[in-house]
């Protein structure tokens, strides 16, 4: 059951093969024997099951509010939920409970969704690893694959299932680590400079960052303004479709939306990949690329060569600036949202009472982390006056090349790009921490930050494994607004590689309900 | 949107800390230091003698920074209510309170506001102007930046005209002009309450996110009575437009001033800036004590620091509240989370926008109230009375109102009426340090004296006389005083030829003198039958009969 796709299990309540309640139970159980993975950070069973009645109610009456109505949902800990703790994994913000629902989030609700609970991520989204959380590191659930197992026992890699987990990417890690889990169909992420496509690919499951202004930020706990969106985490391209259009439309909340309404689609069937023109950009074989990630790159371009698509190589000169200019912007922004974690008059506050500026730093030293505080540090710096200009105000400058490069191919009969989405796979916890955080960013958002940079909507999809069994994934950007066009390629690919289903290598002691099903319910 | 629940245990969670204050709480006189700077420096201090006289004048330079709270009935990027004197914390949205994810949305009451008082104030209306933040870490400010328009205002370069009484006896106008750099739409932030007895600072956010209109007057003012008259031009300005309702003692309207002092000449000096002034009046003591206290730093060789400077009404000086040197960094950045401001007018007006999400200046340029200056020459031209009583009639709230209550209730001649209202009525005021609505004599009453004037059924010095009585506010009428303390003319001719008769016969030398051809005696004789008679003479009557007997 919970192996279904959104639309499978959508249609099976809807035609009472089962219940809101059951499903949601399932969930509920799922995450408890997946606990080990640490994808959450707070569930909510009780109000989950409250929820689940609720929409078995309607169903019953046949009265269902949409699409996702019972649907079991998972939501990343930086969206605000009313009445529902939201950490962003920091101490910063532990015990916060917020009294409003971030609009995405009150969307969901709205249409019925039963949010399981809050995922875990990098504290304030500050990461790709999703291992910086003072809940702990998000473990990878293709750990406990056969799949990985088996393979790693061939090359002898293998030793200690506690020592040699992957890692999840992240930020966004425990809601891609939710969905590949199989304990919800949806979650959210939101994605900054990669932090829902990342981890969707090292987890094996699709990663949407939609076109910025497309989805309202409001009450998500800003990473970078004018680059996070809301990001949408899901098991097949079709679900993302599904989601995606209950999520977009304009919100008077967020001023930087577009005013247009949005048409919710359904993708096609069968799409003629024939009048499809797909750019490789050169500039993407970069340093660190795995080979068996460019071989998997080449043969999706490949399948989409022989299906008539025209393949064409362009240049985005600008990307390579794309990390330390991201660094500049995204530090400075930083450095001004964090100013309001003051601990006057929320999450977490320290004894010292001798004076406010005492209290403000002492609590500000105690509730983030070095990340955090590196890069107010930072973002502090480049704001200096005597700075800003050398900075900033650069930053900004090499951000619109970044994002003219994107105008420009798309402007020269390009409708879309093809890239891998990460340089290879998931990498070993043990290995990953052993680089700092900002070292692995700059790895790490290689592929996914100038989208971000240029506000473009962009998906990744798993394409494959490696060959050590971990996913790997392949990454489609496309137009501003144009998710339609790019979901329907996604989707047209996804059907070619035919990604095999995470097989559990049995969770100790106990008969996993996914084991049941060996398919993914989207292949054919 | 206002969370009661939240702000009461936001302020039960308040801390216990008092904030840096003590600077500001200097008790040392800043004239005692200046005395004792006079006698340090006394020898180098003498000035140069060979220049001309009045060269080595130092003379003020005065810039104003005024803050207008934006009249609008929410605040500028949130929905929470704007009120005066509400129950702490009880108009604040989650966006006030800077709850992690909410966003501003702009207010467009508020830039319609800005427009509207940048067109009235002679600005270029920037078609598009920019949102920053500027940062600082303080308790009443939650998110530890304000958004502000540092780099692009949404008006710029104004011209800021106002008249100012001058002449000895003041009935003189003279006109000036202000230059204004710009106005900027910001956040007004929360309040602090110190409790100095508990240790604890408590804050209300009531106030945090209010729209502000910053307006950047540059220093074309030369001492206290030039600011207090332009800054009160700017609010009489601002009422009429209904964009602020600019009242000083609310802080509605918050007055800094930079003030600095050179010689004609020579560039301008490191200027102070002054804060905590709540009115006008202060306004004009606190720059004329600032220019007077930096031109004897000069003069006794010292340096002006550049600082801040409060002003402390009850002394009447000004003492250092913080130092500019070591200047505080606001790591200004352009806010992410607000698109640039696009003003439209008629001819760029797109064709498929909604008009209630676009601002055409145009639209707020025809709505443009009369400005007091136009309404001051209407009242010139309407009644036919003296400039400088039309500047009087405006400037004093509601006076313009009291005196057209009047004529319309009389058929006195206005320009009769104007000095009953400014000589007496607000001379009685002043005395009193009454406003207008405060005024113990209504204007249909003062119409009633003054009708009984106009009907010859009174003297003027009578009137005067029941004035007094009406001032005395004892519920009683004109007509009532007239008639109980019998204030009327005397009608029977008679009875006013028997009078004149006693007077002549009392002043033989006078009359002699009036015989001989000296007519001016005759009024001494006038104001003797007015003394016997109280003023209850008709001094024509009494004239055309004194002339009688006398020829």
């Amino acid at each position: 059951m919970l192996g279904l796709t959104l639309r499978e299990a959508s249609a099976a309540l809807r035609e009472g093969k089962v219940s809101a309640t059951e499903l949601c139970q399932r969930c509920l159980a799922s995450i408890k024997e997946t606990s080990s993975v640490n994808a959450y950070i707070t569930v909510r069973d009780a109000g989950a099951l409250q929820q689940a009645e609720a929409a078995d109610k309607r169903h019953r009456r046949g009265q269902a509010l949409g699409p996702l109505d019972g649907i079991p949902v998972a939501v990343k800990d930086n969206f605000s939920t009313a009445g529902v703790e939201t950490t962003c994994a920091s101490k910063m913000l532990k015990g916060y409970i917020p009294p409003y629902n971030a609009t995405v989030v009150q969307k969901l609700l709205d249409q019925g969704a039963v949010l399981l609970g809050k995922t875990n991520l990098d504290e304030f989204a500050m990461g790709c690893g999703s291992t910086d959380s003072i809940f702990g590191p998000v473990r990878n659930p293709w750990s406990y694959s056969q799949q990985y197992r088996e393979k790693s026992a061939q090359t002898g890699q293998i030793s200690d299932e506690d020592a040699d987990w992957v890692i999840t990417g992240g930020s966004s890690g425990g809601s891609a680590a939710a969905v590949s889990a199989f304990t919800c169909f949806a979650a959210l992420g939101s994605d900054t400079g990669g932090s829902t496509r990342n981890p969707a690919a090292h987890c094996g499951v699709v990663g949407l960052k939609p076109t910025y202004g497309l989805l309202s930020r409001h009450g998500l706990i800003p990473l970078v303004n004018s680059m996070d969106v809301p990001g949408i985490l899901t098991r097949c391209v079709d679900d993302a479709a599904v989601v995606l259009g209950v999520l977009a439309g304009h919100d008077p909340k967020d001023s930087t939306m577009v005013q247009e309404p949005f048409q919710p689609f359904t993708l096609p069937s069968n799409l003629d990949v024939s009048k499809l023109c797909v750019g490789i950009p050169k500039e993407y074989h970069a340093p660190g690329l795995s080979r068996e990630t460019v071989a998997l790159w080449t043969k999706a371009a490949d399948l989409l060569e022989n299906a008539g698509a025209k393949i064409v190589e362009v240049s985005l000169p600008h990307t390579r600036y794309s990390i330390v200019c991201y660094h500049v912007l995204c530090a400075t922004e930083v450095a001004s949202n964090m100013a309001r974690f003051d601990g006057l008059q929320y999450g977490h506050r320290c004894d010292v009472d001798n004076s406010t500026e005492a209290m403000y730093a002492a609590t500000r030293r105690e509730g983030f982390n070095d990340v955090v505080r590196g890069r107010i540090l930072s973002g502090t710096f480049f704001l200096l006056k005597e700075n800003y200009k050398h900075y900033f105000l650069k930053a900004q400058k090499v951000r619109r090349l970044i994002a003219e490069d994107f105008v420009k191919v798309f402007h020269s009969g390009v409708d879309i790009l093809l890239t891998p989405t990460t340089l290879g796979d998931a990498t070993q916890f043990k290995e990953f921490i052993k680089e700092d955080n900002r070292t692995r960013s700059a790895q790490e958002d290689i592929f996914t930050q100038s989208a971000n940079m240029a506000g473009l909507p962009a998906v990744t999809l798993p394409a494959a494994l490696s060959a050590r069994g971990l996913p790997l994934g392949l990454q489609f950007i496309a137009r501003a607004f144009c998710e339609h066009q790019l979901l329907t390629v996604a989707r047209w690919l996804e059907k070619q590689v035919d990604f095999p289903v995470l097989r559990w290598q049995a969770v100790p002691d106990r008969e996993h309900p996914v084991l049941q099903h060996n398919k993914l319910a989207s292949l054919p | 949107m206002a969370c009661s629940g939240f702000s009461e245990r936001y302020l039960k969670r308040l801390p216990l800390f008092t904030m840096g204050r003590s600077r500001c709480r200097v008790s040392v006189p800043a004239l005692s230091l200046l005395r004792r700077g006079v006698q340090q420096h006394a020898a180098i201090a003498s000035p140069p003698q060979s220049q001309p006289k009045g060269a080595d004048q130092w003379v003020g330079v005065v810039g104003l920074e005024i803050h207008a709270q934006i009249y609008s009935s929410s605040k500028l990027f949130s929905g929470a209510r704007v009120q005066f004197a509400a129950p702490p914390n009880s108009l604040v949205s989650f966006f006030d309170a800077s709850l992690p994810g909410t966003l501003p949305v702009l207010n467009r009451r508020c830039v319609e506001a800005a427009v509207m008082t940048g067109l009235a104030l002679n600005c270029n209306i920037n078609r598009k102007s920019l949102f920053d933040r500027k940062h600082y870490f303080y308790a009443d400010l939650p998110a530890g930046y304000q958004i502000t328009q540092q780099r692009l205002p949404i008006a710029v370069n104004g011209i800021l005209t106002y008249q100012l009484q001058v002449g000895k006896k003041g009935d003189q106008l003279a006109t000036r002009t202000a230059r204004i750099k710009q106005i900027q739409l910001e956040q007004d932030s929360g309040k602090s309450l110190h409790d100095d007895n508990r240790n604890q600072t408590l804050i209300d956010l009531n106030r945090a996110g209010i729209g502000l209109m910053e307006l950047v007057m540059e220093p074309d003012m030369c001492c206290g009575e030039e600011a207090a008259a332009a800054v009160r031009e700017l609010q009489l300005i601002l009422q009429a437009l209904g964009t602020s309702q600019a009242n000083m003692s609310e802080g509605q309207l918050r007055v800094d001033a930079n003030v600095s002092v050179h010689r004609p000449g020579e560039p301008y000096g490191v200027r102070a800036e002054v804060k905590n002034i709540n009115s006008a009046r202060f306004l004009a003591k606190a720059i004329d004590y600032e220019i007077k206290r930096q031109t004897e730093v000069l003069e006794n060789g010292g340096k002006v620091l550049n600082e801040t400077r409060a002003f402390d009404f009850k002394l009447g000086y000004t003492t250092s509240m913080r130092d500019k040197e070591g200047k505080q960094d606001y790591r200004f950045m352009p806010e992410p989370n607000l698109p640039p401001l696009i003003l439209f007018d008629a001819k760029s007006l797109p064709a498929h926008v909604n008009p209630q999400q676009v601002v055409n200046i145009d639209l707020i340029r025809e709505r443009l109230p009369e400005l007091p200056s136009i309404s001051r020459k209407r009242l010139v031209e309407q009644y036919r009375i003296l400039p400088e009583h039309g500047f009087t009639l405006l400037n004093e709230d509601g006076l313009k109102d009291f005196f057209q209550n009047v004529v319309k209730m009389t058929q006195t001649d206005p320009r009769k009426v104007i000095g009953w209202v400014i000589n007496d009525l607000l001379g009685h005021l002043k005395q009193g340090n009454l406003a207008v609505h405060q005024s113990r004599i209504s204007p249909s009453s003062l119409a009633e004296l003054l009708n009984l004037l106009e009907k010859g059924i009174i003297s003027s010095s009578a009137a005067k006389q029941v004035f007094e009585e009406l001032w005395k506010d004892e519920g009683k009428s004109a007509t009532q005083i007239v008639e109980e303390k019998n204030f009327g003319l005397i009608q029977d001719r008679k009875q006013v030829e028997q009078i004149c008769q006693n007077v002549i016969d009392q002043h033989q030398k006078e009359v002699e003198g009036i015989k001989k051809g000296n007519k001016k005696i005759l009024n001494k004789l006038i104001g003797q039958v007015q003394r016997e008679t109280k003023g209850r003479t008709d001094p024509v009557m009494v004239k055309t009969i004194l002339e009688e007997k006398l020829s």
